[in-house]
């Protein structure tokens, strides 16, 4: 008895100590839950019927093309929020399970919603949010016989998007990951009367396939050989592969999924495809759809596989370190804003495979809170990134309907015309180029703290590997910020280039609505970073078996190990700079004046300046063009000194296309011709190849 | 309830902070005095930038007609960035209570955030100085910065922290060694603290219409009150950045609040007299590195600040081979 109670006591200290209040509204939580009977995968199937349903019903409203801009996307809209919350509940929660009653004989679909799953849910549902909102104002100026189809599309998109993220097995995920690289693909291809958008299309629609074969392939090997039922996740959970069989299931799945996100070489498809469809399917493939490739590789790696080789980490950072060089310097070269942000994708992929890689390297070494780290800090940076890269790229969506271009060369000035979308899109370029007190410099922060803390793994090479590594990082998030400052100042700023067709005009108000949104939650994930840590612990938890906490008390300061080792404090740090520029302002004008007077520009007391002696797109990249010169494929035509109408002409591309593709290509057309010799269009001929080959078969039998 | 510490910490804080505002104009007129005398000028004294502010402030501002609110308030937040920076960094004392609130990789992302908002608002006017002043200063700053983490990355590994004040502690208040590795990030410290701030060799701070100008490129459209938070700002800058080489490399007699609660009397005017010895040197060692260099083509700058980045990366790979 007194045992008994005893046991009881210190049980209950425990529950006291760790943080009562959250454990109170929690159980309070589930207990109304558990009365309706509803779990968080219950909401997020109802979520995904409601995204079909909406498609539908836009397609049948084709000749209303004002009720799907104004009802259906928005409230396309709050259905994503709703998965959003959905996700963010279902993070604290256990995993739970459906199996539907669908698919093909004993063969049924199995659903399941565990904390990574609900992460990639909230992201999905926050930035899709955005996207939806500003594609109610976007959309309005589609022609009326296709937006019906563009709106079944886009929300079969977002739904098949989330069941990728819910498919707890091979078929399930193949069949949802097929539905979201179709429905995607036809979105790029809106404007398909462009030949160039169809080609781009189909280079997306061909490497997507590429793609998946790998992944098939890799659930093929993971499932072990054990039958038809082995084809569900926790069948390859419990599979035990030997080192051999579980490398070659990885490194299917790393290509497979890299063809995806991007990775190199797999990328070629992505700076044609994201510049191709309109801004706001652009958003959602950048943002978002990237991100169900990383899903898929921790997936595969931290959940299916179980992390077990350090050297799929340390392939997986130099796969990652190549492609963000690659990204940034490529975004750096860029005439056309939506192929610059789409290099810029491929940066950051490189980052967040470099994160994963750091885990794995981690994780295999035993050291789980380090693990937790880098885990976190590429977590995180998704995250950021759905934000800001939507932001960015619906942000070039009014840039367009505004100006009629995509070429950065003609743009110039938009601040005075654009003022609402140039303020929304200077904190998106302040995330991306990692500054604080922004989001991306609070993932980077944590990639960089998770670098420093690397030395004590057992194998010296490693050792060596990772400063590189982390200067390699570095190199990258500065060039970024090269890229961004010449993104939105050559848009943005200056004097306007070419010659206007109109008046370019500020954007909508549905398009503001949704800009807001997407900067809103940079700031808020930048200020915020320990809530959002917080929440992440609980999939760092399932992933490598450990979260990061806090070290630091209170919500001001982040401190990932330890108070004494780096701390962080994004609020103060903007409340600093805020108050000193505030108080400055106020001595200044109290003390002196605040006269002002408005000239002509003083340009070193020259006159006859004009707009086209400020730099272009092509003259702002040019020295990271000189400096990388070997890595581009450069085509330039300089006129002689004697030309009476001198043209200018450069571009530089990407050599892995001439070295790599246009082979395969060739190659690829060659066995098909040599295919093709068996084809003649006769049918007696056919029926004599059905013929030899039973005779050749029953030969064998 | 705040203990004898805390209030001494924030004190301390306050007092740092306006030290170092009022103390930076000086420094730069120091450098600029000591230039002088090498080129055999007599030079207008350590007091000028502070009648030259003075003078920019009376004046009325003059702005191009299409300037717009960027290109306005970009001179107050270089002048915040810079403050900011000033307070994270322990210039006369470790445990101040607002260093928590960034540590070396923010401080490299407040210098980030200042030289954004500098390229960006000299790219607002359009004229093609000062576009061309932009590219220039991200060309610079893409190779500088990652070299400049790379140094705080060095010391940070034998510290084993990214708190500047843990740095100071670890390398100060311990007993003496040296460090090898920390020899060839003082040489790139060196290279990125003359790149950053407008230096000899990869720029001119006296240079003015001339084709191969920086800083001074990006600032043409400034006038009077805007000029003078910019120029200050820079003075900010440097003073930071040759009190980041002081705290990295020589931070023997920054005192320690903890042990001054008792005794603060006797520590603190020995911090001050410390710092300013190091800092007339170091000023004095600029302006001789000034003399001595002659300015460099544009298109060598990359290749010597990939110098500076190659020299911290081999501290880095040292620290690995020697421990140390």
């Amino acid at each position: 008895m007194r045992r008994g109670e005893r046991a009881g006591q210190v049980s209950l200290s425990r529950v006291a100590l760790a943080t009562p209040v959250r454990l109170i509204s929690k159980s309070v939580k589930k207990i109304r839950m558990d009365i309706v009977g509803v779990l968080p995968l219950d909401v997020a199937g109802a979520v995904i019927v409601l995204w079909l349903a909406l498609g539908l019903l836009g397609l049948a409203l084709q000749r209303s093309p004002h009720l799907i801009t104004n009802v259906i996307f928005p409230v396309g809209a709050i259905v994503s929020l709703a998965l959003a919350a959905t996700g963010l509940w279902a993070l604290g929660e256990a995993a739970s399970y459906a199996v539907l009653p669908m698919g093909l004989p004993d063969l049924p679909l199995h659903l399941r919603l565990d904390p990574l799953s609900a992460f990639f849910l909230i992201l999905l549902g926050g930035a899709s949010f955005g996207v939806s909102l500003f594609s109610a104002g976007y959309f309005k100026s589609m022609q009326d016989n296709t937006l019906g189809l563009l709106c079944l599309e886009y929300h079969l998109f977002l739904a098949s998007m989330a069941l990728v993220l819910l498919a707890d097995d091979a078929y399930m995920f193949m069949v949802a990951w097929e539905t979201m690289a179709l429905s995607s693909y036809f979105l790029v291809t809106t404007d398909h009367h462009v030949p160039d958008i169809r080609k781009a299309g189909f280079l997306y629609l061909l490497i997507a396939h590429v793609g998946a074969i790998g992944i098939l392939l890799s659930f093929g090997v993971m499932q072990g050989g054990h039958g038809i039922g082995a084809y569900t996740f926790a069948a390859m959970r419990d599979a035990h592969l030997s080192a051999f069989w579980s490398s070659v299931a990885f490194l299917l799945a790393l290509f497979g999924f890299g063809a995806k996100a991007g990775l190199l070489p797999l990328h070629v498809w992505l700076p044609e495809a994201h510049p191709a469809a309109p801004s706001p399917v652009s958003a959602l493939m950048s943002g978002i759809m990237l991100k169900t490739a990383i899903y898929g590789i921790l997936r595969v790696t931290f959940d299916l596989l179980g992390a077990q080789q350090w050297w799929w980490g340390v392939l997986a950072l130099a796969l990652g370190l190549i492609t963000a060089i690659f990204g940034v310097m490529f975004a750096a070269v860029q005439g056309d804003m939506k192929r610059l942000l789409a290099y810029s994708s491929i940066e950051n992929i490189g980052l967040l495979l470099v994160g994963i890689g750091l885990t794995i390297i981690f994780h295999v070494y035993g050291k789980d809170a380090l693990a937790a780290l880098s885990l976190t800090a590429t977590l995180y940076h998704s995250l950021n990134h759905a934000f800001f890269k939507s932001l960015l790229f619906i942000g070039t969506g009014s840039i367009l309907h505004a100006t009629g271009e995509r070429n950065m060369g003609h743009m110039g000035g938009l601040i005075r015309h654009m003022p609402w979308v140039a303020v929304l899109m200077l904190v998106g370029v302040l995330s991306i180029s990692g500054l604080p007190p922004f989001n991306g410099f609070v993932s980077e922060w944590l990639l960089l703290q998770a670098f420093l803390l690397s030395p004590g793994l057992p194998n010296s090479y490693i050792n060596m590997l990772i400063p590189v590594a982390a200067a390699v990082i570095a190199l990258a998030a500065a060039l970024a910020a090269y890229v961004m400052v010449k993104f939105y100042g050559i848009i943005f700023l200056g004097q306007p280039r070419g010659e206007a067709r109109e008046q370019p005009h500020d954007a909508g108000i549905w398009e503001r609505i949704g800009l807001s949104w997407l900067a809103l939650g940079c700031v808020v994930l930048g200020l915020a970073p320990v809530f959002v840590v917080r929440q992440l612990d609980l999939v760092t938890q399932v992933l490598v078996g450990r979260g990061l906490g806090n070290a630091a008390a209170g919500w001001l300061f982040l401190a990932p190990v330890d108070i004494e080792r780096a701390s962080y404090s994004p609020v103060y740090f903007l409340l600093a700079v805020l108050g000193v520029m505030l108080v400055t302002a106020v001595v200044v004008h109290y003390f002196y004046h605040g006269r002002l007077r408005r000239g002509p520009a003083w340009d070193c007391g020259f006159p006859a300046q004009t707009s086209r002696m400020q730099d272009t797109a092509e003259g702002f990249g040019q020295p990271i063009r000189r400096i990388f010169e070997p890595f581009f494929r450069i085509e330039s035509e300089l006129p002689s000194p004697f030309d009476t109408h001198p043209r200018y002409h450069g571009r530089s591309d990407d050599r892995l296309w001439f070295a790599l593709y246009l082979p395969i290509k060739r190659i690829t057309e060659k066995l098909s011709s040599w295919a093709s010799l068996l084809q003649h269009g006769r049918i007696h001929l056919y029926l004599t190849y059905t013929f030899v080959t039973l005779i050749v078969l029953l030969a064998f039998v | 309830m705040m203990t004898t510490e805390q209030t001494l910490g924030i004190l301390f804080q306050i007092y740092q902070s306006l030290l170092v505002v009022l103390l930076a104009p000086l420094l730069t007129g120091w450098v600029n005095q000591c230039r002088a005398w090498l080129q055999n000028r007599s030079g207008p004294g350590v007091m000028q930038p502070y009648r030259t502010l003075r003078k920019l402030f009376h004046k009325d501002a003059v702005m191009a007609y299409n300037a717009s609110l960027l290109f306005r308030i970009t001179p107050y937040i270089l002048f915040g960035c810079m403050w900011l920076a000033a307070a994270i960094i322990p210039i006369i004392a470790v445990d101040l209570p607002f260093s928590p609130a960034a540590d070396v990789i923010a401080l490299v992302g407040v210098f980030a955030l200042a030289r954004v908002f500098i390229s960006l608002a000299a790219m607002d006017i359009g004229t093609a100085f000062g576009t061309l002043g932009a590219r220039r200063e991200m060309l610079v700053s893409f190779l500088a910065e990652p070299a400049l983490l790379m140094v705080f990355f060095t010391a940070s590994l034998i510290s084993h922290s990214t708190q500047l004040p843990r740095i100071v502690d670890a390398l100060a208040h311990h007993q003496f060694v040296l460090y090898p590795s920390l020899a060839f990030a003082g040489l790139a410290f060196v290279i990125v603290l003359l790149a950053e701030n407008a230096r000899i060799p990869v720029d001119n701070p006296s240079t003015h219409l001339e084709l191969t100008m920086i800083h001074e490129a990006m600032i043409l459209e400034y006038s009077a009150r805007h000029l003078a938070l910019v120029e200050w700002a820079s003075s900010l800058k440097l003073f930071a950045y040759i009190s980041i080489g002081i705290a990295l490399f020589v931070p023997y007699g920054i005192a320690e609040v903890g042990a001054m609660v008792g005794n603060w009397g006797s520590a603190l005017p020995l911090a001050i007299i410390a710092l300013l010895v190091k800092l007339i040197l170091a000023g004095a060692a600029l302006a001789l590195l000034e003399a001595l260099l002659a300015k460099m083509r544009i298109f060598r700058a990359p290749e010597f600040l990939g110098t500076a980045f190659l020299l911290a990366v081999l501290g880095l790979l040292i620290h690995f081979l020697l421990g140390a």
